[in-house]
């Protein structure tokens, strides 16, 4: 908050639609990602006088919902987006249950049919706060034009605070239109305390004590991070980065929690889960103590619960206290945000100055070494085909330099083999810098995801690696990028399967390949040049990296197709239903290792 | 899928304070329902105006882990103040009440009355060949007196569903 508080907290009279654009300014939003329509054109005429918001116009508001996400990762702000009633209500539900499992914090604006006309069927209304409750943290219908200020700026302190998430103002356009008293944030006391985290004096002393001990005794101990420590800002990168390097223990993190720690780091055992490294799932089930931090035991990284991590004692910090316990029961729970509890620890541990039993730790790190010797990412290199492993090394190899000394590199995916590839082979030293739809899995993620973070970062290099079926979800919004200069790259992995649905029918379904096929896809390159944008083309291996450089020097959106291998399988993995040291490397690969009850699993 | 356990399931009471407003029920419910928690009984009704509070009590039904998690996922919603474990607090006090409708005659009619004098239930409404009782006390006892009223000529039941309260001055 700035020093205008006395200005802020002035009561001014003005209009519902002034309210909303006057409390984003507010907030410090620069940027929100909307589509007009009936029930919000007094926001946009009010829109159109405000010189500090940039509005992005989408070409359909599921993509609004997507930018806004992206926005929010990438800067660590609130991410906004505006949306007209009935179907546009409707259309951002996806993105609205993507950022609630990821715990994005969105605000979303959304217009609804004057209040006198609610309830009676009216020309696009729908239910929008009974559509959106179970997939937002909280919403709220605005029936009263004074109680809008209070509401729009409660909104922001729901949305960003505790466990972020999205929620939803719905505005009815009768209330739009009224006139009422505004007044700032500083004017408002946020009354649900309990969506915020405890303070760092709040935080159980004797659990962090109790967390101290139990690594000073730790002989096979592992961090396990996940994505509330990117939540919880660079602070606690910098204290987690800390924290490892001076207990010296190895350390993995969810899909989610890339970057919180540099992949360049010996100590850094890669992704964990379904498709994480060899070394990291065999660590996670040998080790004696497993400190879990912002992450929440999700199937994909636990696999069989009764055989997740049998031997070990864990530790849970979380600032959300229906995390601890749920999936998986902890020896002890720390309620508390991932940075603080963080650096709380190192505070500890230099006090204590503590030390773990040198011999035990080389033990662990030997055992550690040897099943990184199994170089789990091995894959089987082609002179004539494009391999998607390679293609994202070359990718990763072409950035590198810029990623290291500008740190302006960020990297969004869509969903399935494309985006488990993207975690394996590109590396992330950074937070912030890897925008991936991990809970809900939302295909069409990434291309709008992109768009979102190039608007918060006009100058780096945002490239959006995806499937030529996923990207087709949301591709509509190449017009969006076009229109705004935003110069995205769509590097596509093309192999004409939706590749995961391909590998899971040849594991668990005897390769009946039940409509994963696209018989019919566009022309990527013609179709970029339809939107504007320069279209690239790449099908041998020895041009890829001509092909790639000729991406990076493009001045505006790209759409690269990437023809690689069609039938490449994911790998390793850990066959549904099967435990963290069951996993199989793609030269094991049998093809009966799914079990009945395996299958059933998702 | 929760964690395994083998502990038996348990029955809870809990005390939900709830911020007056639309939509607050389908919260509490929406919860229940999309993270397949039992509810045994419901009742909500505001409780203090002024404060512009309302009281859900929910009856329900879980392991002990399970419910834990109830409790935790009934507080990250926004609208809720406070979860009470009335199960938990030996000063907790529970009651119900019945409204139960008997048809019969001769001995049987006899009975019933004599019955609903033992429960100290109150008749509220009667006709030559029917009664209304009301009924009064811990959920047990309520099933109590149904199933004496069943060979006795019930026909029909309605129960308000269990509402609690802390024993002694102090709330809660």
């Amino acid at each position: 908050m700035d020093g205008s508080t006395a200005a802020k907290t002035k009561i001014q009279i003005m209009t519902g639609a002034e309210m909303v654009v006057r409390a984003l300014a507010d907030q410090g939003v620069d940027v929100l990602f909307g589509y007009p329509g009936g029930a919000v054109l007094p926001i946009y005429d009010a829109l159109f006088d405000e010189p500090k918001l940039k509005h992005i116009l989408v070409r359909h508001e599921q993509g609004a919902g997507h930018m806004a996400e992206g926005y929010a990762r990438s800067t660590g702000k609130v991410g906004v987006l505006l949306a007209t009633s009935g179907p546009g209500a409707t259309n951002i539900v996806t993105p609205l249950a993507d950022a609630l499992l990821d715990s994005i914090p969105i605000v979303a604006i959304t217009g609804q049919v004057p209040t006198h006309l609610i309830g009676s069927d009216a020309f696009q209304e729908c239910d929008t706060v009974g559509i959106t409750r179970s997939c937002t943290k909280h919403n709220w219908l605005v029936r009263d034009v004074n109680d809008l200020a209070r509401v729009l700026h409660e909104a922001f302190h729901v949305a960003r605070s505790g466990r972020p998430g999205p929620v939803v103002v719905d505005i009815p356009k009768d209330v739009q239109f009224a006139k009422g008293a505004y007044a700032g944030p500083k004017a408002f006391q946020p009354r649900r305390a309990r969506a915020s985290a405890p303070a760092r004096e709040e935080i159980a002393r004797e659990k962090i004590e109790q967390a101290l001990d139990l690594m000073a005794k730790a002989k096979r101990p592992i961090f396990y991070t996940g994505g509330g420590v990117v939540n919880s800002g660079p602070h606690a990168a910098a204290a987690l980065r800390t924290l490892v390097k001076e207990t010296g223990f190895p350390i993995t993190s969810t899909l989610m929690g890339l970057g919180a720690f540099p992949a360049s780091e010996p100590q850094w055992l890669g992704m964990l889960g379904m498709h994480g490294s060899w070394e990291a799932n065999h660590a996670m089930h040998d080790c004696d103590l497993m400190i879990a931090i912002g992450a929440r035991f999700d199937d994909r990284v636990t696999g069989r619960l009764d055989a997740f991590s049998p031997n070990s004692v864990k530790i849970h910090i979380d600032v959300d206290p229906s995390s601890i316990n749920k999936n998986v029961l902890v020896d002890v729970g720390i309620i508390a945000d991932s940075g603080a509890a963080l650096e709380a620890l190192v505070e500890g541990w230099r006090a204590r100055n503590a030390k773990n039993d040198a011999d035990e730790i080389k033990k662990w790190w030997k055992q550690i070494d040897a099943w990184r010797g199994k170089n789990c990412f091995a894959y089987r290199a082609s002179g004539e085909v494009i391999k998607p492993q390679y293609a994202i090394e070359r990718l990763y190899e072409a950035v590198k330099a810029r990623s290291e000394k500008k740190k302006d590199v960020y990297i969004t995916t869509e969903v399935g083999q494309h985006q488990m590839w993207a975690a394996q082979y590109f590396h992330f030293q950074e937070p912030n810098r890897w925008m991936t739809s991990g809970g809900l899995g939302t295909m069409g993620y990434g291309l709008p995801a992109a768009i979102g973070v190039q608007a918060a970062h006009p100058d780096a290099l945002v490239i959006d690696i995806a499937g030529e079926a996923s990207v087709q979800m949301t591709m509509q919004e190449m017009s969006t990028a076009v229109q705004h200069d935003l110069p995205i790259k769509v590097f596509i992995l093309n192999n004409e399967w939706m590749g995961m649905v391909r590998q899971w029918q040849q594991l668990l379904h005897n390769e009946r390949y039940s409509h994963s096929y696209s018989e019919a896809l566009p022309d990527f390159v013609k179709l970029a040049e339809a939107y504007g944008a320069t279209g690239i083309r790449a099908d041998k291996p020895a041009e890829l990296d001509g092909k790639i450089a000729e991406m990076l020097a493009a001045k505006g959106p790209v759409i690269f197709d990437c023809r690689v291998a069609k039938e490449e399988n994911c790998f390793p993995m850990i066959p549904s239903g099967k435990a963290h040291n069951e996993m199989i490397l793609a030269e094991d690969f049998r093809g009966d290792e799914i079990d009945e009850e395996g299958k059933m699993l998702v | 899928m929760p964690p395994r356990s083998d502990a038996p399931a348990e029955s809870r009471t809990l005390a939900v304070l709830v911020d007056n407003e639309p939509g607050v029920l389908a919260r509490v419910v929406g919860l229940f329902s999309a993270r397949g928690y039992n509810i045994e009984s419901l009742t909500v009704a505001e409780t203090d105006k002024a404060a512009n509070a309302s009281r859900i009590t929910i009856v329900t039904r879980g392991q002990p882990i399970i419910l834990d998690q109830i409790k935790a996922q009934l507080e990250r919603i926004v609208s809720v103040r406070q979860v009470i474990d009335v199960t938990l607090d030996p000063n907790g006090v529970q009651r119900e009440l019945a409204l139960v409708k008997v048809r019969s005659a001769g001995a049987e009619r006899i009975e019933a009355l004599r019955v609903s004098d033992i429960f100290r239930a109150k008749v509220i409404d009667t006709t030559l060949e029917s009664f209304i009782f009301e009924v009064t006390g811990a959920s047990a006892k309520v099933d109590a007196f149904i199933e004496l009223m069943r060979p006795l000529g019930l026909v029909e039941v309605s129960r308000t569903g269990v509402l609690s309260i802390h024993r002694g001055p102090d709330r809660n």
